[in-house]
């Protein structure tokens, strides 16, 4: 194991680790704004969006990421439709993420009593109120293990990102490999930029999951 | 109508070929599924017994599969192992090596889940109409335990399908290696192939998911 040379490539691993950070958050958060609206809409049988979002759902679940951020970023261009590496890798992320947050979210909702809704309605509220006020809040209690093992799963998913030539950890460490050869050490920094971004993240869910089985929240 | 595309695929074998490229995918995948499954199967029975080794084997090992990208050990087990053991695996090797490991410890983790959701009185009951042992595990846990089991063992299969597109970044010639090789071929004749091309294979992959993902759904509320 060579230390020098893992010195000098740490600050490379380190700017790949923000990409990977950066893209992942973003597009986590694109995917959660997704999922919110696509649970409302399911919740509220809004007649045709309810169909297209139901059908988004099936497409971005029953599909991967790979050939979702293929045809985003070699495909979409021939109808007109450009982007940068980046913007395709969050938009990728984002529909891939849609349709597991929008699912995470429905089922939230759904264990939450009609007759919660409609206590609130005959109390004066709004039904965008109830939906905020009322529903939200309990729902996400029942949907937080199945938010967080999907933040981490599609943290995860963004290794494919290089695909799109994003410059990320698997990029990286691809090309010391290539260049040095230093097949151990780039694995090694691999591996340890991985574990620092995603053992937090999964110790959160752990933490998260047990509060809650206390809390008596849920079935 | 603008021009987008799909006319190579009637070209020649291209559509053929886009096929083929599928099949290595959908058997990497497959073999895989197998493997783990049968290895899982094992593996959940022996970690559902009390102080077993196994338990502790497995809870390690999935906390490897569930901390991890796929994509990170398919790199280690491509790049690693010739760097480590002096091996050299080929790209489809490694592939059905790491998703073999991931789901003999997904499949494994689930049967133990699934023995152990079969209610305790299920076997106390058992056992006081003088069953034996192996009688209880086969003729009163297993045939509960399955029907849990079935539906998250199909999950477990479209997911490994999914993530078997990976294994196109390691050097596998599989279906968007071959797009990549029609598309490069076509550039002059049909410069927009790229769209179309890439819009079939998303729609080969939904089909070959779907009709899973719903056999797993019915199969789950028919159980229910």
């Amino acid at each position: 194991m060579d230390w020098a040379y893992i010195g000098q490539a740490l600050p490379l691993y380190g700017k790949a680790a923000w990409l990977t950070l950066r893209t992942g958050a973003a597009g986590i958060l694109l995917a959660a704004a997704v999922g919110l609206l696509g649970a409302a809409v399911l919740r509220r049988r809004v007649p045709v969006v309810r169909r297209i979002v139901s059908a988004y759902v099936e497409v971005s679940r029953n599909t991967p990421l790979l050939v979702q951020l293929f045809f985003i970023y070699y495909g979409l261009p021939k109808i007109g439709i450009r982007t940068d590496p980046e913007v395709c890798g969050i938009a990728g992320l984002a529909f891939l993420g849609g349709g597991y947050m929008t699912e995470a979210f429905r089922s939230g909702i759904e264990a939450v009593d009609r007759l919660q809704e409609e206590s609130a309605l005959s109390l004066g509220l709004t039904p965008g109120q109830a939906f905020v006020h009322v529903i939200l809040p309990q729902a996400a209690a029942v949907s937080a293990p199945a938010f967080m093992a999907n933040v981490i799963f599609l943290m995860k998913e963004t290794s494919v990102f290089s695909a799109v030539s994003l410059m990320d950890l698997m990029f990286t460490a691809k090309d010391q490999i290539g260049l040095y050869y230093r097949t151990a050490e780039s694995l090694l920094l691999l591996v340890g930029a991985y574990l620092l971004i995603l053992l937090p993240l999964s110790l959160m869910g752990h933490t998260l999951e047990r509060r809650l089985r206390h809390a008596g929240f849920g079935t | 109508m603008p021009d987008l595309g799909l006319e190579v695929l009637l070209k020649g074998k291209n559509f053929i070929r886009l096929l083929e490229g599928l099949w290595t995918a959908l058997r990497i995948s497959l073999v895989s599924a197998l493997i783990g499954i049968l290895a899982g199967i094992l593996l959940g029975v022996l970690a559902g017994r009390k102080k077993s080794v196994f338990r502790g084997i497995l809870g390690g090992w999935l906390a490897v599969i569930h901390i991890m990208p796929q994509m990170v050990l398919l790199f280690l087990m491509y790049f690693g192992t010739s760097r480590a053991f002096g091996w050299y695996l080929s790209g489809e090797m490694s592939a059905v090596i790491v998703f073999s490991l991931w789901g003999t410890a997904e499949m494994g983790d689930l049967v133990r889940g699934a023995v152990s959701s079969v209610p305790v009185i299920q076997r106390e009951s058992a056992e006081a109409l003088g069953l034996k042992p192996a009688q209880v595990y086969l003729l009163i846990i297993l045939p509960q335990a399955v029907r849990r089991l079935i539906p998250q063992a199909i999950n477990l299969i479209t997911r490994m399908i999914k993530t078997t597109s990976l294994v196109t970044l390691i050097g596998v010639v599989e279906i968007l290696k071959v797009a990549q090789q029609i598309i490069e071929a076509n550039r002059r004749a049909s410069p927009n192939a790229a769209f179309g091309v890439y819009l079939t294979i998303f729609v080969m992959y939904y089909l070959a998911c779907r009709p899973l993902t719903l056999a797993s759904k019915q199969l789950e509320k028919h159980w229910r």
